[in-house]
């Protein structure tokens, strides 16, 4: 039981609590988003179960795909991968054993479902992860492209097929991400330095870097506000949505005209209980 | 000055019920009221979010005053188009005038107290507004009882708004930390009123 609890503790960090369950609330607010005239219970529990599954499990083979480049920078080189606190078979496996058990539970619920869960794991870890992330800073567009899967595939579940509307909210999930990862590759740029990662603050400069992050949080406000148009949300919904949007779009204005550390943090994390609200107001929408 | 967990607190079920009245609170209203009071929750729930993710030293802005001064104007405006129907467009005037000319005093370097004057009578009569006409409505009977709690939220955001706006311009009523020890728990009772009157008054 001891083994199993220390095991427990070194492998849950691996799977990135937060940033899953944040990809998670995105499925949850895609099959929502959709009304479904069957609810079922058993439907959103696998949905939840896989998605997890797959997203955790991508992570963990990102993990393991890096540890070398984590064990290089100063913000993860405590990591258990990059530490030796866990085996690289151990990891392996366990990333491996996660991604089977979430893409083979999302086929068996739905096949379309499943496709494109099984899309997202593929642009994370190979795509991104192994192919592009150490040779280009572009490689953040295949990561956003597989961190706007699960919202994506949760409204095909809900729908059966893919429609504009899921369109469109993979959108404002793909030019929400880029808020997030380039504000931690100015954060932490002597680390992916150190590392010979490839960022947009070391080949295009800050200036450049603070500008994508303004423009990319802008469409991705600008985006939600059409998915929520195209939902159907009430006006009242759309009205808070249009609130939550101006505070994103003034501190996007305010980190490209007064740059400073402290803003560029503000938006980072204004950003993600912007994208958390959007999501839950989806889901109270539907209910 | 470090913000506690209370206050985090404080500041987030503010703007939750921020929130609340942005989405459900003002439904059914005509479209500039509807306006003015979407800025003015929306203005405090972005503002609530900000403090508690940058912390206080997000009043050390100099937007601070001006954003500040977007609540009490809206909300003033809000209440006087729909209560007040002979004086729509000269108020709405007035707070289109007052704002601008806030933004251009706190924009350049004025020496003499000119914006000090600008940000008093702005507020003082924004805030007067809020705070005496729902309570006037309310005991003339156009409105029920509990619309005066609007006017309550009233004379708390007008204390709130002068000891933030003085604060800025140099001359605090108050010290720093005391100001910022009863800022959540006066921003949290002020939009509690404003919710509750405008709901069941």
């Amino acid at each position: 039981m001891t083994t199993l609890t220390t095991k427990f503790r070194l492998y849950w960090p691996l799977t990135k609590p937060l940033q899953s369950g944040l990809l998670l609330a995105t499925g949850l607010a895609g099959y929502m988003s959709a009304r479904c005239p069957i609810f079922s219970m058993g439907t959103l529990l696998g949905l939840a179960g896989s998605l997890f599954l797959a997203i955790a499990g991508s992570t963990v083979l990102n993990m393991w795909w890096d540890r070398d480049i984590d064990a290089k920078m100063g913000r993860t080189k405590k990591r258990s991968t990059s530490s030796g606190q866990v085996t690289e078979r151990e990891v392996l496996r366990l990333g491996l054993i996660l991604s089977l058990l979430g893409v083979g539970w999302a086929v068996a619920i739905d096949a379309l479902f499943g496709i494109i869960v099984f899309a997202g794991l593929f642009f994370d870890v190979v795509v991104y992860s192994m192919w592009l992330k150490r040779r280009t800073a572009w490689s953040i567009v295949w990561g956003g492209i597989s961190g706007a899967m699960p919202i994506l595939a949760g409204r095909a579940l809900g729908l059966g097929s893919i429609d504009w509307i899921g369109f469109i909210l993979a959108l404002g999930i793909l030019f929400w991400i880029p808020t997030h990862t380039l504000t931690f590759s100015m954060k932490f740029e002597k680390d992916y330095a150190a590392a010979c990662v490839p960022t947009f603050p070391s080949t295009y400069g800050l200036a450049v870097t603070r500008a994508t992050i303004a423009i990319s949080s802008v469409l991705a406000a600008l985006m939600m506000v059409v998915a929520g148009y195209g939902i159907g949300m009430a006006w009242g919904f759309l009205r808070l949505l249009g609130v939550l949007s101006a505070g994103l779009l003034m501190l996007a204005v305010a980190i490209t005209f007064k740059p400073s550390e402290r803003v560029n943090f503000g938006l980072f994390k204004y950003a993600s209980v912007y994208m958390l609200a959007a999501m839950v107001l989806v889901v109270i929408e539907a209910m | 000055m470090k913000m506690s967990p209370l206050d985090r607190v404080l500041l987030l079920v503010t703007g939750i019920l921020a929130a609340y009245q942005v989405a459900v609170g003002i439904d059914g209203f005509s479209t500039v009221p509807i306006i003015a009071y979407t800025l003015a929750f929306g203005v405090l729930l972005v503002a609530g979010l900000l403090l508690i993710i940058l912390g206080f030293e997000v009043l050390d802005s100099p937007i601070v005053v001006i954003v500040s001064t977007i609540i009490p104007l809206s909300l003033s405006l809000g209440l006087v188009w729909q209560h007040f129907a002979s004086f729509q467009i000269s108020y709405l005037v007035f707070a289109i005038i007052s704002f601008l000319v806030v933004i251009v005093t706190r924009s350049i370097s004025i020496q003499n107290k000119l914006p000090v004057i600008t940000i008093a009578v702005t507020h003082g009569i924004a805030g007067m507004t809020i705070f005496l006409l729902p309570i006037i409505l309310s005991i003339q009977g156009l409105t029920k009882p509990l619309f005066s709690l609007v006017g309550v939220g009233g004379a708390l955001i007008g204390i709130g708004g002068l000891l933030l706006s003085f604060l800025k311009t140099g001359r605090p009523i108050l010290s720093r930390e005391m100001i910022l020890k009863v800022l959540p728990g006066l921003l949290l009772l002020m939009t509690a009123c404003f919710v509750a009157g405008f709901k069941y008054g």
